[in-house]
């Protein structure tokens, strides 16, 4: 299986990552390996197999719906890079 | 190991090699106090860390206070079995007010505002908190190499590496840095690192302990649980952290038996299934090998019965591994940010900039590999093949699991295919690396409890694991085949000179 690198960095982007001009290529020959190794599940025959996400049969978990303890914005905001005013702070988003 | 009677004059020479239950009847005896055993095992840590580099952070203060506040419930008549021991913590598990890292500069500096419930119950169980230990970033890993801040040493031989993504917790208790401590495990990341460094490891079954405040790698594989010196001990903490949580969803609303009532049962036609698949398996060191069936032999010495069984798909476990947990870290590390917690990079031009340059310089290789990974085999037109597929292979892993299952009582087989390795051996090549978690995958796909338990050493001295494996929430078969091997071997009674 190969992967191009132009698909590495289409896929980094998605993923929002920056990786370096330098390191596309050596990075897109891993890919590329692991993808090889994976392509050997393509020997197996899933015809009409049930996919599994999970490994245990679980329902849904219902609580009761009432109120309970949250954490204080005080908390919550304690370990942001920048916050101001009870608010998370990001870089301008509209223009 | 050491005499369980203390001699007043040497008693802080070796308290911290003290096994948990050996603690446990010392500090309940008043022969001992936890603020003793606190300090041995701090001593220990102060004079072996610099070659081990097992902590990310200690925390003596809080240690002490802890112990103190133990030694108190002593004096109160209150000593249940985990009071007053000192354990320390994997830093991918949230401890309130202190640094938790997982390894990665992404969530430098990260104090969690609560502890994972793991730890809360710990605590509330006069357990001895001592530090936070070091792993493969985001748990990504399996030799402790892909840790942000440095690489934890072997303690049986310096030159290699611990086994990961664990490492940093079965090193520190190999070398008597705590009495015992908490993993997490998504593919080996608590047997591997066992095996490497003679100690014992349980991955529980999936949803038997709560994984709320465990940072996530890959929800439905991800799975906390114990190492220690002796079985016991690792039931000891078992029974500390096992249990419903309604925090978390996926956790067992099912009661948890008391794990040591059955140490010390005979294994008496207990059937122990041998996969045929292993022994063939394409890179199994021959000592290894050699001491897994030395192992047998002596499982078979003690009554248990051999029954040969096959689980056909579980080649194919690396493969349906490394799609499905990529695919799941890929979208649960896209928490980080920049914005809410841990490093931000210096502002680009816009938000997405912004993301990108803090993802990139926060991330190590290895977990920015496994996000691109995940999300190019989630990426519309390749879902199918790649997500889809190895979904359905997983399915025929467990049911290979569920036909054994029939005819044995559990598995035996090697926890890793070769003793540990020399740090750098594997670094430059994740496939090869990935390898090694060859016979631990496949219980993590199934969901189903595994542990790892020391069955020999090589001609180089170094560590080898046997694996036991049993059904969904049978820990009690498995921790009782391990308990009745610990006591008819010596393995668990060499500790490394350092």
């Amino acid at each position: 299986m190969n992967i191009t690198k132009e698909e590495v960095l289409h896929v980094a982007h998605l993923a929002r990552l920056e990786i370096e001009e330098s390191a596309v290529e050596k990075l897109a020959g891993q890919i590329g390996d692991i993808l090889a190794y994976v392509d050997q599940l393509n020997q197996v025959d899933t015809t009409g197999v049930r996919p599994t996400s999970h490994a245990l049969a679980l329902t849904n978990a219902f609580r009761e719906d009432v109120e309970t303890q949250h954490l204080p914005r005080e908390a919550s905001l304690a370990n942001a890079p920048q916050q101001d005013d009870g608010s998370f702070v990001v870089p301008k988003v509209v223009g | 190991m050491h005499s369980v009677s203390v001699d007043k004059g040497t008693r802080n020479v070796n308290l911290y090699n003290l096994t948990i239950s050996e603690a446990h009847r010392l500090l309940k005896n008043k022969e001992i106090t936890s603020t003793e055993l606190t300090r041995a095992v701090l001593d220990r840590i102060a004079g072996v860390e610099g070659r081990i580099d097992a902590f990310l952070t200690i925390t003596a203060e809080e240690a002490l206070a802890q112990a103190a506040a133990a030694d108190r419930a002593i004096a109160a008549g209150q000593c249940g079995p985990l009071n007053g021991i000192p354990v320390a913590i994997k830093d991918v598990i949230c401890t309130r007010g202190v640094r938790t890292t997982c390894g990665s500069r992404i969530l430098d500096p990260f104090i969690p505002p609560y502890d994972a419930t793991v730890v809360a119950w710990l605590k509330q169980k006069g357990a001895v908190i001592v530090g936070k230990l070091n792993m493969d970033e985001f748990a990504m890993g399996s030799s402790t190499e892909n840790s942000g801040f440095k690489v934890t040493r072997n303690p049986w031989d310096l030159s290699r590496i611990p086994g990961g993504s664990s490492g940093g917790s079965a090193a520190a208790v190999a070398a008597g840095m705590c009495l015992g401590a908490l993993g997490s495990d998504t593919g080996g990341s608590i047997r591997q690192p066992a095996s490497h460094c003679g100690v014992v490891g349980i991955k529980p079954t999936y949803g038997r302990v709560s994984r709320y405040g465990l940072v996530a790698y890959a929800s439905s594989l991800d799975q906390i649980g114990p190492l220690a010196r002796r079985v016991a001990d690792a039931a000891l903490v078992l029974n500390g952290i096992a249990g419903h949580d309604p925090a978390d969803s996926t956790s067992a609303p099912l009661a948890v038996p008391d794990y040591t009532a059955v140490l010390g049962r005979s294994i008496k036609g207990t059937r122990i299934g041998i996969p045929r698949e292993y022994a063939a398996s394409a890179g199994l060191d021959p000592e290894v090998l050699a001491a897994v069936e030395g192992a047998v032999d002596t499982l078979q010495s003690l009554g248990a019965e051999c029954v040969d069984i096959s689980l056909p798909h579980t080649q194919y476990a690396v493969a349906v591994y490394y799609v499905i947990a990529p695919c799941e870290a890929s979208s649960n590390l896209a928490r980080y940010d920049g914005v809410k917690y841990g490093f931000r990079a210096d502002e680009g031009a816009d938000l997405i900039h912004m993301y990108r340059r803090t993802r990139s310089q926060g991330f190590g290789a290895e977990v920015q590999r496994r996000i691109i990974i995940g999300t190019y085999c989630l990426s519309a037109g390749y879902y199918d093949a790649y997500y889809g597929k190895a979904s359905q292979v997983r399915t025929l892993i467990v049911e290979d699991f569920k036909k054994a299952f029939e005819v044995c009582d559990v598995i035996a087989c090697p926890t890793a295919p070769t003793p540990a390795f020399r740090i750098g051996e594997k670094s430059d090549d994740p496939l090869t690396m990935y390898l090694s978690d060859i016979f631990t995958i496949s219980a993590n796909l199934a969901g189903i409890p595994a542990l790892s338990i020391p069955c020999g050493f090589s001609a180089a001295g170094l560590p080898i694991g046997l694996q036991l494996m049993g059904r969904h929430f049978g820990e009690e078969a498995i921790l009782g085949v391990a308990h009745q091997f610990e006591g008819a071997t010596g393995f668990h009674k060499k500790r490394p000179e350092i």
